[in-house]
């Protein structure tokens, strides 16, 4: 590898692409093209070592192509093709290869070509093959003979490949010049090929590793305001009024459904529209999420049960999804029934802003939100999915879990963190033991868990996300200012107690509704994930430590607020997030299909 | 009023014709009406003159720019705008002349104060200076205003109008402008220098028209020297920019204008040249210029046919001065023009059209292409090009005429084929009168044309030129005051002395002024150049048989050249050699020089050669003989000239000789560039 370093003028090139290159080529990727979806439609990263002809040699992180044919006639041409095709998603795409020697003819071919065409050829002589070559400067477009197109290219030059997959086009460029179209109507799902025909005729390839020579982004600018500006002129049939009409009602019950209750009515009053669900039904439900977001579940449960009786009961899964929370909380010492043991005033403590300034989000911050939520195309239609993919992967797994419960002493570690007694101690050992006994119980019953949490991601996505820099401020503050380490419940005996008391009646509501309603994965997830909170010295900081995350109470809050509206009969989603959510999944069925234009249309760019 | 005439031409002409207008005026000027009442008449004025070009002209016929300007003076922010706009909508009007607007020098400076007050008085005042600067005393004046301080700030305004006529200020402010351009280029505005803000606005995604605005600030700061024109902001931003200006997508003026301004940018540069002929197809795509009105929209949209038949002339012009720019100065390019489709039926098309921009354009580009031997050779001849050429040069404007006259040089060089019918077709005595053009080009072009002309000609040629040029005009040509004119004369004279019998033959009927004029020219304050090429003419003379006895009867000239043998220039010195070996050589054996030159020469030849140090080794071996020491010298000479010569101009290959003695008889025509 060190030899091959003196054609490039970084030396970090020559070594094989570590970590710190293949970041920057991935954070490259991302900004080229960031509504490819590269877990489903990977981008081309390096040439492949198994789609090529014998007569071509891969080297410096098979970037690096050389020949090594006998180079007779065009019998020897050899071609390789890059490790995946062009996602159309990417809209535009582009790669660069520089000349490092043009060996002895300089029959380099630059271009596309379908898998599956003859390795042994230059690029463009064959169907779904394009190529731009180097000696006579023709383009060929899936034919022997070429068509003059631009200058010949020699070593040295480097020259750039553009695909637009919007109107399936394709234009070269050499040392930083466009040189016009070369090809229309290109199919689908093509490599980035080249050709090599004669010794000594060596190309690096740039899939973005480094700085383009051309400015590729600009390109992109150019297309991305046609394609706003079309969407923006697109004309909508609006019959008195009507579009408008529709708008300010999606706006209401948007307002109406986070319970933002007094923007809602002097929304309501200014557009002269009319709210469905009655005032103190709406502010009953801003009070309930005010609880959940504010860590008090207990209370929120009570309030529920008081304000909408039988609706909990109806639910068990979300009840048993509010307990799990309300079992963090206590960990996390916020909810009101440890609380209460705790010395300083509870109130002190209650600082979770009001309605008003509570403002969903929907941005590119939790992109990921996104991407899990609109995966399963039922949700954006307003049914919640029960199998919803990943958002258990930011999880450790269960077995790990376990393991490190097991393998560690967790009582003396929770002995000598708190500041509990002996009795404390003999109690919280005994409980962890329990909880071991029943960590290894699921094991057993665990498999894999293909399908994640159930309403996590898919009512995320719907009700939106809340902004906690406030919430985690002044929680943290005033964590800080009270107690300098944050301790198991508050730091306090008796909550320690209340938190391990609670656990059991979790675990029997748990094996309660196993026996009711048959094996539920998704609650032992759960369960399991809130018990090895305790497994840790350090909850806040341990691999399940994101429970206790503020950010985690959102779509227990808003599953619980759907509920309630779906008991009185209005939709659990909000219309304005259901379009959002169709907006996005009619995106992502464009990138499968192949319309590029869905590159530049994300909805992303049009919430801030 | 107001909302009556909004939108309502007739309306305003009624109006105007009512004499509304006197009355409006004498409204606004009233210190005592509430400004209300003042903004509502300029208000109205506006809108009048939004409308035809007769009402503007009404308007001016009332005074209403003092009247307006006066009213600018006022405190309330409100009459002022709406007394710029009304200014602005007037100015804007073609039948305005912008000389109003200079008439008094506070005028400017109070405009430019005026430039803080809002978005709207940026916007119109910086609309009106765009309109209003024509030509560099303008520009020079808003410029000692301060001009580029106080509007550089308003490229980034929040405000999309105010940048885009603050962009369009500076674009006429620097076009042909080095001052304001080198002024331009170290401007900064909130840290960034104005070339970087430029190069944003031609970002892809910005508005056509801020692309190809920003683009001629950029063109017009890289022609004044600038900015280099292999800074990545020209090659790579600019150059892309214009070109994509052509495209088809683009509209017609904005496609002319982007041609007209990429042919401005690259005209002298080469690579710049070189990378337009490779981007996006550029030739080809040039080629659609000529395609208007199209047969389409003649028959689907007689709008259409209308729009395109306005633009029509003004595509094909930019065409036109495109290819002359790319094809300036790359044989490559001149190739790949005249390759595409119709290329050379367009061009002699275009020499006829009655449009004289077009004709303009066109003979430009066939200058341009005129440069190429191998053009000359095939395409030029296939087309006949030099009829419709010949045809151009009866009665044309000047400015027509001085490229045409260039073509005309470059298709009399003795390799081009045209040569010959253009002679028969008059072309002499069209060449004879350019020569007395008060016009400079054109004399220089005339004299030059005769010279390729002479070169290696027919007796019965140089004597034409002898008689349609007359002893009196030559005499007056060689005492010219432009050193182009007498030094393409003496190249002339040159020519028309060469091959012996020539020689004697011109020598004998004119042979006392030519010596006077030689005489005279070696006694004035010239240039090495000039001298050097009135040596060569009295060499050719000395070659003569008979005319050589001129020089030796007239010890003045030989005395002369003994001064330039001994002269400090190289140059000179092998000049003056040229004449003593052309003297000396003599073929019939026939009368000698006198004893005397022959030892004075000897001396001064071995001084020559000791100090020469390209030829002292070779030469020292046959010293002892006189003759031959000279035929060595002269040889060498003869040698040292031919690489010289060679280097200087492409037609080496043309000039082939074995003779060394035939070297020196020649001057050889040379291209027109």
């Amino acid at each position: 590898m060190a030899e091959a370093g003196a054609g490039s003028p970084h030396g970090g090139d020559a070594a094989p692409p570590g970590p710190p290159e293949e970041q920057e080529l991935s954070r490259r990727l991302r900004r080229l093209y960031p509504a490819v979806n590269q877990d489903e439609t990977p981008l081309p990263r390096s040439w492949s070592p198994k789609d090529k002809y014998n007569y071509i040699g891969l080297s410096q992180g098979n970037l690096r192509v050389h020949y090594k044919g006998h180079g007779k006639n065009h019998k020897d041409a050899a071609s390789v093709r890059a490790t995946h095709p062009i996602p159309a998603a990417c809209g535009i795409y582009y790669f660069e290869v520089k000349i490092v020697s043009k060996g002895r003819d300089g029959y380099m071919g630059i271009g596309l070509s379908a898998q599956g065409v003859n390795m042994n050829r230059l690029p463009g002589w064959d169907k779904h093959s394009y190529g731009y070559h180097g000696d006579d400067g023709h383009s060929f477009c899936s034919s022997g003979t070429g068509q003059p197109y631009g200058p010949t290219f020699t070593t040295g030059d480097v020259i750039g490949c553009c695909v637009n997959l919007i109107n399936n086009t394709c234009f070269y460029t050499k040392n930083g010049h466009s040189l016009g179209i070369a090809f229309t109507d290109l199919p689908s799902n093509l490599y980035p090929t080249v050709g090599l025909q004669t010794p000594g005729e060596i190309v690096d390839a740039n899939f973005g590793q480094q700085p383009f020579v051309f400015d590729i982004e600009d390109y992109m600018r150019e297309w991305r305001a046609k394609i706003q500006s079309t969407i923006k002129r697109f004309p909508i049939g609006d019959r008195l009024g009507e579009w408008q009409a529709m708008l300010q009602n999606m706006v209401s019950s948007y307002l109406v459904h986070h319970g933002y209750c007094s923007t809602a009515t002097a929304f309501a009053r200014v557009t002269d529209t009319t709210i469905q669900e009655e005032q103190t039904s709406i502010k009953n439900r801003q009070r309930i999420q005010k609880l959940v977001l504010a860590g008090r579940v207990g209370e929120a449960i009570e309030a529920t049960q008081q304000l909408y009786p039988g609706l909990l009961e109806h639910n068990p899964n979300l009840l048993f999804m509010l307990k799990c929370r309300q079992f963090v909380e206590m960990v996390n010492g916020t909810d009101s029934e440890v609380r209460c043991f705790s010395a300083r005033s509870p109130r002190s403590q209650d600082s979770y802003p009001g309605s008003p300034s509570l403002s969903p989000r929907h941005g590119s911050a939790n992109s990921h939100l996104h991407s899990t939520g609109a995966d399963s195309p039922t949700c954006s239609n307003g049914v919640m999915s029960t199998k919803s993919k990943q958002s258990h992967s930011k999880y450790p797994t269960l077995s790990s879990s376990s393991s490190s419960s097991s393998s560690s002493s967790p009582s003396s570690v929770n002995y000598s963190e708190s500041n509990s007694t002996d009795s404390t101690k003999s109690q919280q050992h005994s409980s962890t033991s329990n909880q071991e006994t029943s960590d290894s119980e699921m094991e057993m019953e665990a498999e894999h868990y293909p399908n994640g949490v159930l309403e996590n991601s898919s009512t995320r996505i719907m009700n939106g996300t809340y902004k906690h820099e406030e919430i985690l401020q002044t929680d943290e503050s005033s964590m800080e200012d009270s107690c300098p380490q944050r301790q198991l419940c508050g730091g306090n005996h008796a909550a320690t107690e209340r938190m391990i008391q609670f656990g059991r009646e979790l675990q029997i509501l748990s094996e309660q509704l196993c026996r009711e309603y048959g094996k539920n994965t998704m609650h032992k997830k759960m369960l399991q994930d809130a018990f090895s909170l305790l497994a840790y010295s350090d909850p806040w900081n341990c691999p399940v430590g994101q429970q206790l995350d503020p950010i985690q109470r959102e779509p227990v809050c808003a599953a619980l607020n759907s509920a309630i509206l779906e008991s009185q009969n209005l939709p659990k989603q909000p219309p304005l997030m259901l379009a959002l959510g169709q907006a996005s999944e009619c995106l992502r069925l464009m990138a499968r299909v192949g319309l590029g234009s869905c590159s530049f249309a994300r909805v992303d760019d049009y919430l801030h | 009023m107001k909302n009556a005439v909004i939108g309502n031409n007739k309306q305003k002409a009624n109006l105007i014709v009512l004499g509304a207008v006197p009355r409006l005026l004498y409204l606004l000027q009233q210190e005592t009406s509430s400004t209300e009442l003042r903004t509502e008449c300029a208000v109205v004025l506006g809108s009048l003159a939004m409308g035809t070009e007769n009402n503007v002209k009404s308007l001016l016929d009332c005074h209403i720019i003092p009247a307006l300007l006066q009213g600018l003076l006022s405190p309330d922010l409100k009459f002022i705008e709406a007394c710029l706009r009304c200014l602005r909508t007037i100015f804007i009007s073609p039948v305005t002349p912008e000389d109003l607007l200079y008439t008094d020098g506070t005028v400017i400076s109070h405009l430019m104060a005026l430039l803080s007050r809002s978005p709207y008085t940026q916007e119109y005042i910086c609309q009106i200076f765009s309109h209003c600067c024509k030509g560099p005393d303008h520009q020079t004046i808003l410029f000692n205003h301060g001009a580029v301080q106080n509007i550089a700030h308003l490229l980034v305004s929040t405000s999309y109008k105010v940048r885009m006529q603050a962009l369009k200020c500076f674009s006429v402010l620097a076009f042909e402008n080095p001052q304001v351009s080198m002024t331009l280029v170290n401007v900064s505005v909130d840290g960034e220098l104005l070339p970087q803000i430029f190069v944003k606005m031609l970002q892809r995604d910005k508005p056509i028209e801020m692309q190809l605005t920003s683009a001629k600030c950029l063109t017009s700061m890289c022609r004044a020297g600038a900015i280099r024109t292999d800074d990545p902001c020209i090659v790579l931003k600019t150059l892309p920019c214009l070109v994509r200006m052509c495209s088809k997508d683009r509209l017609l003026e904005e496609r002319v204008e982007g041609a007209e301004t990429l042919a401005y940018l690259i005209e002298t540069d080469v690579e710049l040249q070189r990378m337009a002929s490779i981007t996006d197809h550029l030739i080809v795509m040039l080629a659609d210029y000529f395609k208007y009105p199209s047969s389409v929209s003649a028959i689907t949209d007689i709008k259409r046919l209308d729009h395109d038949l306005k633009h029509a002339h003004e595509l094909r012009q930019a065409a036109f001065k495109l290819y002359a720019s790319l094809g300036a100065n790359d044989e490559d390019i001149r190739k790949k023009i005249i390759e595409t489709e119709n290329m050379m039926d367009r061009i002699v098309n275009g020499l006829s059209e009655s449009s004289i921009k077009v004709r303009l354009a066109a003979v430009r580009c066939l200058h341009s292409l005129s440069r190429s031997v191998q053009q000359l050779r095939t395409s030029f001849q296939d087309h006949a090009v030099w009829k419709p050429l010949m045809k151009v040069l009866q009665n044309a404007p000047n400015e027509i005429l001085v490229v045409a006259s260039s073509t005309l040089c470059n298709l009399l060089l003795e390799f081009s084929p045209s040569k010959e019918p253009i002679l028969e077709s008059g072309a002499i005595e069209l060449l004879c009168s350019l020569t007395q053009s008060e016009n400079l080009a054109l004399r220089v072009n005339g004299i030059w044309a005769l010279m390729n002309m002479a070169f290696q000609a027919e007796q019965k040629i140089k004597s034409d030129i002898l008689r349609g040029l007359s002893t009196e005009q030559l005499f007056q040509l060689l005492s010219d005051s432009d050193v182009n004119v007498l030094m393409k004369t003496l190249g002339l004279l040159r020519n028309l002395l060469s091959t012996r019998p020539h020689i004697d033959h011109i020598m004998s009927t004119h042979g006392k002024q030519i010596m006077q004029a030689v005489t005279l020219i070696l006694e004035g304050e010239h240039n090495i150049e000039v001298k050097e090429q009135t040596l060569c003419i009295l060499a050719n003379i000395a070659d003569g048989t008979t005319a050589k006895e001129l020089i030796m009867t007239n010890d003045d000239i030989l005395q002369k050249i003994k001064y330039y043998m001994s002269h400090s220039n190289a140059k000179l010195q092998l000049a003056a050699m040229f004449c003593i070996s052309n003297l000396i050589w003599n073929e019939e054996e026939g009368k000698k020089p006198s004893l005397l030159m022959h030892r004075q020469v000897t001396i001064l030849i071995k001084k020559l050669l000791l100090n020469s140090n390209i030829c002292s080794a070779q030469c020292i071996g046959i010293q002892s003989v006189m003759g031959n020491i000279i035929l060595g010298v002269v040889w060498i000479v003869g040698v040292v000239r031919r690489h010289e010569e060679d280097a200087e101009s492409s037609l080496g290959e043309t000039q082939g000789h074995s003779d060394n003695k035939q070297e020196l008889e020649r001057h050889r025509g040379g291209f027109h560039l």
